[in-house]
């Protein structure tokens, strides 16, 4: 069993799912951050069989989680101060999403429109309906998202 | 800066207050005749669409204003690979106002968001008309007196119609509205809009014969069966003549009932239907130049 060791401040993002965790340092845009980041794939979970789990010392004001609502709700968040856990986050629907997801009405202005950022709104809580700013088609698939 | 994107961008206030320029307007053309002397409309149309560019521009030439623009994507810049952004920066530095019709939906939001000057959306492909539905508003409140407490028939293409969508998400902020639905099964209302009826508390029925219900209704929405929404010929042959509004239906309908229609009129309103004093859908050509030339003044911070 490998190990690795406490942090200090920042977050332990757990449960992710299986070989997801590369996905995740992509949107988080941890590649930009100077700091320390532990991933961890396929370790051992007695709930989920295998999980990866993403570790990133850095200052908690530094990073948006939002995007990990939309991505899988059933993430756990741990904030880490003092080498302690002080919080475990709620997720929630992000209001607007940028760059993670693309329109795929062919009748978009975005399937032409070069540089344009692809930018969803939460159209329905409830029902957890995103739609695209431009066109407001819903976005049907929820593809990177675990059964509740 | 205030643009037209939706129709839905103006609260009903704020709408009040643009049906009664727009109705001064009609009153007195000639008090308005120069207040956009030395402004510049920019008509940027890449689909042809006469009547709404023709619109457009007369609204801004009954101003006083002057117009440039192009009329299809292959005489402006798109040809040579120019996106929306950039025309509409350089656009920016021509015009005062710019009217953008585009086949691409949420091409005008684009626009909206590099220009440097107020954007009204002339038509999104499938997606948004918003001038349309407030010609559509002015028409009723002007020729009905009100804008709430009467019954709206809708009828022929309520699946693919955009000018239906919106002018039932416009309506519905009315009070007491009811709406009737007339389609053939295969050009329903598309289920979203009804859910919505369904969660505001508003009633609505969804008939397919338009003799059942004309009696009840005190306005008649026609709408065209839009031939390029279909994918086979076949279907279209078969539902294009499913209604035809001619003089006799026109006896079941109430004296005060009043035909609407965005135009153009293939074959669903019968020419005989012209003549009757209740055909609207001419004046409602009318309303939509002095819809615009209020619009135009309200963006251009003019009309005070």
């Amino acid at each position: 069993m490998l190990n690795v060791g406490k942090i200090e401040e920042g977050f332990v993002l757990d449960h992710i799912k299986a070989g997801k965790s590369l996905e995740l340092y992509d949107h988080l845009h941890l590649d930009k951050l100077d700091c320390t980041v532990a991933i961890i794939k396929n370790a051992r979970s007695d709930k989920m069989g295998k999980k990866d789990i993403l570790k990133v010392e850095c200052d908690i004001d530094m990073l948006d989680l939002d995007i990990l609502g939309f991505l899988d709700h059933n993430i756990t968040v741990n904030v880490i101060k003092n080498g302690e856990i002080v919080e475990k986050k709620e997720l929630v629907l992000p209001k607007e999403i940028r760059n993670v997801i693309h329109c795929h009405n062919p009748r978009c202005i975005t399937s032409i429109e070069q540089g344009l950022p692809q930018i969803f709104f939460l159209a329905d809580e409830q029902k957890e309906i995103y739609r695209c700013k431009y066109c407001e088609e819903k976005y049907a698939e929820r593809r990177n998202r675990r059964a509740k | 800066m205030r643009h037209l994107i939706s129709p839905l961008d103006f609260t009903t206030e704020e709408l009040d207050q643009l049906f009664d320029l727009a109705a001064d307007i009609e009153r007195d053309p000639q008090k308005y005749a120069h207040v956009c002397e030395g402004k510049i409309l920019a008509t940027c149309f890449y689909e042809p669409s006469t009547r709404t560019r023709l619109s457009f521009e007369s609204a801004m030439t009954r101003l006083g204003g002057k117009v440039i623009g192009f009329s299809d994507a292959n005489s402006s810049s798109a040809a040579k690979g120019e996106s929306v952004s950039d025309t509409i920066r350089v656009i920016s530095c021509y015009a005062d106002i710019c009217a953008i019709r585009h086949p691409k939906e949420g091409a005008a939001t684009v626009a909206s968001s590099k220009a440097l000057i107020p954007v009204v959306n002339a038509g999104d492909g499938g997606h948004q008309h918003p001038t349309q539905t407030l010609t559509d508003l002015l028409t009723i409140r002007s020729l009905k007196g009100r804008l709430g407490n009467f019954t709206i028939g809708l009828c022929g293409d309520l699946k693919f119609g955009r000018t239906v969508h919106s002018l039932i998400h416009a309506l519905v902020r009315y009070e007491n509205v009811n709406f009737i639905f007339i389609s053939p099964e295969e050009l329903r209302i598309p289920d979203y809009i009804t859910d919505m009826l369904k969660e505001k508390g508003i009633s609505y029925q969804e008939v397919i014969r338009l003799e059942d219900v004309l009696p009840e209704l005190d306005l008649l929405y026609m709408t065209r069966v839009q031939k390029e929404r279909f994918f086979n010929e076949e279907d279209y042959v078969r539902l294009k003549d499913f209604y035809i509004l001619t003089p006799e239906k026109m006896e079941l309908a109430g004296d005060d009932m009043l035909v609407l229609h965005p135009l153009p009129r293939v074959n669903e309103i019968d020419v005989a239907v012209d003549e009757d004093p209740r055909a609207a859908y001419f004046k409602q050509a009318q309303y939509g130049v002095y819809v615009r030339m209020a619009l135009i003044m309200t963006l251009l911070n003019l009309a005070n």
